[in-house]
């Protein structure tokens, strides 16, 4: 780790929980990059997260960090950001908790297009809980209540995000990390509710379960399957399929939340 | 307290949003339901006037979510609900327990369970106010029987949870809170506020946030955004605010948490006692059915019966010392409840054998009446 | 006919504005230096079905907030009048509209066309309420005229004043042409 960057962590609280070979430490060390290279205050910064492997990171972070119940970590990054619109607050989830349990709350922070940023960590499947499928789970992919495949279809979170309101959506992976960063500062530099899905890799359960082979395959993997928004756009379907599609997919300037409830209060002291 | 404001006629709901703009409040997050709603329509009006904050959320979950990190960003916070709302935030109250997060949960209460009866009153959430969250925690629970208490009750239920950093449910009842009153409400200047306490930062080294640095067991509070980054979670955690699995570690937190009320349980406790130095029969009540036991005991005491009534303001922790208390004339206590008999078991753990404990049950969507307690104590004074 | 406590009983249909007529008895009963407690009971409709509001009016603390026994009901649907005829104070009256069906009771009955005032008169059916706080008010004398028309004045929506005090006098003039 680079010596500038270590004001960021928590060291005393290292090494972190994850296996050998996941690859959520660097959507941790992407975030605390964007972060260093636009200079945001430190101490302005709030991390809230849910429950799962990826919403362990904020413990390793030191900013103020919150590390609330399954599924709601953006309710409570609701609260504090309209309490204190001066924070910037981050949210880092996971596919179980952010599109499952916490789906509702997803789509409607979306809608209201709250200035903050969320990061999904997705590995495909509960890691946590030892590796039951997800709502990100590809069909056909087996977890442990998927033993004979999984046919539930998974959901699109960028198209998910953007349907829902959100006004900034992009998608990266562990592997392209320089890229994720760009994505990340961007995200943090949007007014109003930002989404980065980050394919990330999980060997010790979506790897063993699917034979996906060692850590590097499964790195060699996402390098291999993703392309760019732009090739996708001239890629005919029956070639899309497995492919991942990364980069930027919708961005617009909408009125942000806690903006507009700044305006109900000048209306409201207005009439008095 | 000194009372300036002409009478006015208000309901209770509406009570209970003046007494947390009074005591502090300036962020509300709620969903709609059925007998609570007046109080999320009226801070969405009244919160932005006075510079405070109101948002509708997804859902009750959402809404005690969005409380509680309102609050950790430094605003007194609350949110209202009833009985299905009032299930769904346990796990998050039970957040706040945790990480002793001071936060207002109003639940008024309607027939249940399940949706119950949304526009009739009930009772019936008193052991899911002590005990809807899991695992062992602290909670105070505060229950008014007039529109003017619960303007006062909300305040204190504010002062209570910023003093000790832990959520107090104002327990009303659809009649308390659909009730329109004449009331008349004190000088905001004579009204007595406490906020969370605050360590003193020049003093301390390092801040850990769990830590009890004045061995009351009640951590000196940092809001966030204040320059000193710490670690807040649901999992159980040591003084550091971070993760612990150690077996001491666990205990102490647990202990602690528990103690910070059980130390103070005489500042926590209000009651009200009515005509019971000499009573033969006391009826134990609160919130609304409390008014039908008043005029019940106005009546039985001018035929010269021997009963009074004790009032509980303070549900949770539990008065024990207010029965075990009453004098050596009393007998039998009567649990005046609108629900299948749910104080009463707490009650009766509190009389020790010493009294025969009777409960006064309905739970048929209406109020207890005073000639249904009348009735029942004259049956309880024939047979003893 | 002031007792130490007076119950009143708005009954009759969502919609009807019984709820708001509650709230200007017990405002107006503020006004006149009184106590007074205004409840509701109401189904899940918003417009039809059941609903009644309960005022208790005294000159003591009001324990109990509830009605048990009025001393006077208004009935402005057939079924609010069956539900509520057989029980009331001995010296109770009951105020019906002239659209609902007289019943068997032992209570006084006094009928008047408060419905068809508001419609046919003052030209809104939804000022049938205030009519029938006129009524309320000329016949029981529980609330003083000046402070009923202060508190509709209080309660009612801002451009609607004057057509509310035309339907208050109307329900006093129906009282009126009974003697």
């Amino acid at each position: 780790m680079r010596k500038s960057l270590e004001k960021y962590y928590r060291i005393d609280k290292l090494p972190h929980i994850w296996c050998p070979g996941c690859g959520h430490g660097i959507i941790t060390g992407a975030v605390v990059r964007a972060i260093d290279n636009l200079k945001l205050d430190k101490d302005k910064i709030c991390i809230v997260s849910g429950i799962g492997c990826s919403s362990r990171a904020p413990g390793y972070l030191n900013f103020n960090t919150l590390h609330t119940t399954h599924g709601r970590a953006l309710a409570f990054a609701t609260g504090i950001k309209l309490a204190r619109p001066d924070l910037k607050v981050i949210v880092l989830t996971g596919d179980g908790d952010c599109t499952a349990i916490g789906g509702n709350h997803f789509i409607h922070a979306c809608r209201r297009n709250i200035d903050i940023t969320t990061v999904v960590f997705n590995n495909s499947i509960y890691g946590m809980t030892s590796g039951q499928y997800s709502p990100m789970t590809p069909l056909g992919a087996y977890a442990t209540t998927a033993p004979y495949g999984n046919i539930d279809r998974n959901f699109d979170l960028c198209k998910l995000a953007q349907a829902s309101g959100a006004t900034y959506v992009a998608r990266g992976t562990v592997y392209h990390v320089p890229q994720l960063i760009k994505i990340i500062e961007k995200a943090l530099q949007h007014k109003g509710f930002s989404v980065v899905e980050t394919l990330s890799i999980c060997p010790t359960y979506f790897g063993r379960k699917n034979k996906l082979g060692s850590p590097v395959k499964m790195m060699e993997m996402l390098r291999d399957n993703s392309i760019t928004v732009k090739a996708a756009e001239k890629m005919p379907r029956e070639e899309m399929v497995n492919k991942i599609v990364i980069g930027e997919f919708f961005e617009e300037n909408a009125p942000e939340y806690t903006e507009e409830y700044m305006k109900i209060i000048q209306r409201a002291q207005g009439e008095e | 307290m000194t009372m300036t404001s002409k009478p006015r006629l208000m309901q209770g709901n509406e009570a209970c949003v003046e007494g947390a703009i009074a005591a502090g409040m300036r962020f509300y997050a709620g969903y709609p339901i059925t007998p609570s709603t007046e109080i999320a329509e009226i801070a969405a009006e009244r919160l932005p006037k006075v510079g405070g904050k109101f948002i509708q959320m997804e859902d009750e979950i959402a809404s005690m979510g969005a409380v509680i990190g309102a609050s950790l960003a430094g605003l007194k916070a609350m949110t209202a609900t009833s009985g299905p709302g009032f299930s769904l935030k346990q796990e998050n109250i039970g957040f706040a327990c945790l990480t002793e997060v001071p936060c207002v949960v109003v639940d008024v209460q309607r027939g249940g369970p399940s949706t119950g009866q949304p526009t009739l009153p009930a009772q019936g959430d008193v052991m899911q106010a002590r005990w809807g969250t899991h695992g062992d925690h602290p909670i105070i629970t505060l229950s008014p029987s007039y529109v003017r208490e619960v303007f006062d009750m909300t305040i204190r239920a504010f002062n209570l949870s910023e003093k000790y950093r832990v959520p107090c449910i104002l327990l009303m009842d659809e009649v308390v809170g659909h009730l329109r009153e004449r009331v008349e409400l004190p000088d905001p200047a004579s009204i007595k506020i406490i906020n969370r306490k605050r360590p003193d930062l020049s003093k301390i080294e390092y801040y850990n946030p769990y830590q009890d640095y004045d061995g009351d067991g009640i951590p000196p509070m940092v809001n966030f955004g204040e320059g000193v980054p710490y670690h807040v979670t649901g999992l159980i955690h040591d003084i550091t605010g971070f993760p612990s699995t150690k077996p001491e570690v666990t205990e102490y937190l647990i202990s602690r948490l528990m103690r910070k009320i059980n130390d103070n349980l005489d500042e926590i406790i209000d009651y009200e006692k009515f005509y019971t130095e000499d009573s033969e029969t006391v009826v134990v009540s609160f919130g609304s059915t409390a008014r039908s036991v008043i005029r019940a005991v106005k009546i039985l005491r001018r035929e010269g019966q021997k009963v009074g009534m004790l009032r509980l303001k303070t549900i949770w922790p539990f008065p024990h010392k207010a029965i075990q208390e009453l004098p050596p004339t009393t007998k039998n206590i009567i649990v005046a409840e609108m629900n299948f008999g749910q104080l009463i078991e707490v009650v009766g753990a509190s009389a020790k054998g010493r009294f025969n404990v009777i409960g006064l049950n309905k739970y048929n969507g209406e109020l207890i009446s005073p000639d249904e307690v009348i009735a029942k104590v004259r049956e309880v004074n024939k047979n003893a | 006919m002031m007792e130490e406590r007076v119950e009143i009983r708005l009954s009759g249909s969502g919609g009807q504005g019984l709820i708001l007529a509650g709230i200007i008895l017990a405002e107006a009963a503020i006004l006149d230096g009184k106590n007074a407690v205004q409840s509701q009971s109401y189904g899940p409709e918003a417009r039809g079905g059941a609903s009644r509001a309960e005022v208790v009016i005294s000159n003591d603390e009001i324990d109990y907030p509830k009605v048990t026994k009025p001393q006077v009901i208004l009935a402005l649907t057939n079924e609010a009048l069956n539900k509520f005829k057989d029980n009331l104070a001995p010296d109770g009256i009951i105020i019906i509209d002239s659209s609902v069906k007289k019943a068997d009771t032992p209570y006084k009955i006094v009928q008047l066309p408060i419905i068809e005032t508001a419609r046919d008169r003052i030209g809104r059916s939804m000022v049938a309420n205030i009519v029938a706080v006129g009524v309320i008010t000329a016949l029981t004398k529980v609330v003083s005229r000046e402070a009923v028309e202060r508190a509709i004045l209080k309660r009612v929506p801002k451009g609607t004043e004057e057509l509310n005090k035309k339907a208050l006098y109307a329900g006093y003039e129906l009282v009126n042409q009974l003697t």
